[in-house]
């Protein structure tokens, strides 16, 4: 038996229903991220998030962005943020205050952000350069012709500064030999 | 036809909304590593918004998704040697909170 066109109960669309619970768990995830206490739960939501937002990915049309998400933030950057919550975490630091005293001129800083947003967003004729309707669930190859067309320095550029990061990572988080200035310091420390 | 997800503002204030959420925790976070998932979340807030460009205007149609791409590749670099220079702090000061690394404040 097919489905329904619409949602059954409530008349909205099987596009708009997703994209509203995927759009709601994404920002509810980042809230949870930003305002919660244990580190280690707000490691956990930023995947949650991520994964959302890979969902949208897929509403979008762009199947492989969502690929590369689900590899590079949750299988990778996740993983990593939450090993160095691991090595960083002490016992004392979920008891002690998450905010910094500066947190209300952020709150209001971060409210004038969003507010400016607004203001572009229904003051621009967007509509006007935009097609509305269901996005074709094509764009790899079109992705494809950008990125090893006219972007292809950037390609290379963008594999270069990867390599150049996982060296400098393993040089920064490495333990400091002597003659080098964290090593003296670990000498005067008792 | 769908009223939501087949118009390009919504995708777009939901960017607005995550980028907003991500400049509150970077600002109001103690935690170094709470401020860099922070700013994991506003990179990706950044990239729906790329991506819904991308998947709306015709002339951009495939360049929307090779920028993602090359955003994401830019953030796992961002993270590696951000975490790697939180650890270092870390085995020098002892502690992953920012307001308190101020050996530069004399």
């Amino acid at each position: 038996m097919p489905l329904p066109d619409t949602l059954p109960l409530v008349g909205i669309t099987w596009a708009d229903a997703l994209f509203m619970l995927l759009g709601g768990v994404a920002v509810a995830g980042s809230l949870g991220v930003v305002l919660g206490r244990d580190i280690i739960r707000n490691g956990l939501l930023l995947i949650l998030t991520l994964g959302a937002l890979a969902g949208i990915y897929v509403m979008l049309g762009a199947a492989l962005l969502a690929g590369a998400q689900v590899l590079v933030y949750i299988g990778a950057i996740s993983v990593l943020i939450l090993f160095a919550i691991m090595l960083t975490q002490s016992k004392a630091a979920p008891a002690k205050l998450n905010f910094q005293t500066q947190a209300i001129p952020a709150a209001l800083i971060s409210a004038l952000l969003a507010l400016i947003f607004a203001v572009t967003l229904g003051g621009g004729g967007w509509s006007a350069t935009v097609y509305g309707g269901t996005p074709p669930p094509e764009g790899t190859r079109g992705a494809a012709d950008a990125l090893f067309g006219p972007y292809l320095l950037a390609f290379e550029i963008a594999s270069v500064l990867l390599l150049a990061a996982v060296i400098g990572g393993i040089y920064l988080a490495s333990l400091p030999r002597a003659g080098q200035i964290g090593a003296e310091q670990e000498e005067e420390r008792p | 036809m769908s009223l939501i997800a087949g118009y390009l503002e919504p995708y777009l204030v939901l960017a607005g909304l995550l980028f907003s959420i991500g400049s509150f925790g970077f600002l109001a976070r103690r935690n170094a590593i709470s401020m860099l998932m922070s700013v994991e979340i506003m990179l990706n807030a950044v990239n729906i918004a790329v991506v819904a460009f991308g998947a709306f205007v015709p002339a951009l149609a495939g360049e929307g998704i090779a920028f993602a791409l090359l955003i994401i590749a830019v953030a796992a670099a961002e993270a590696t040697v951000g975490l790697a220079i939180i650890i270092a702090i870390y085995r020098n000061r002892k502690t992953p909170l920012v307001d308190e690394y101020d050996t530069m404040r004399q």
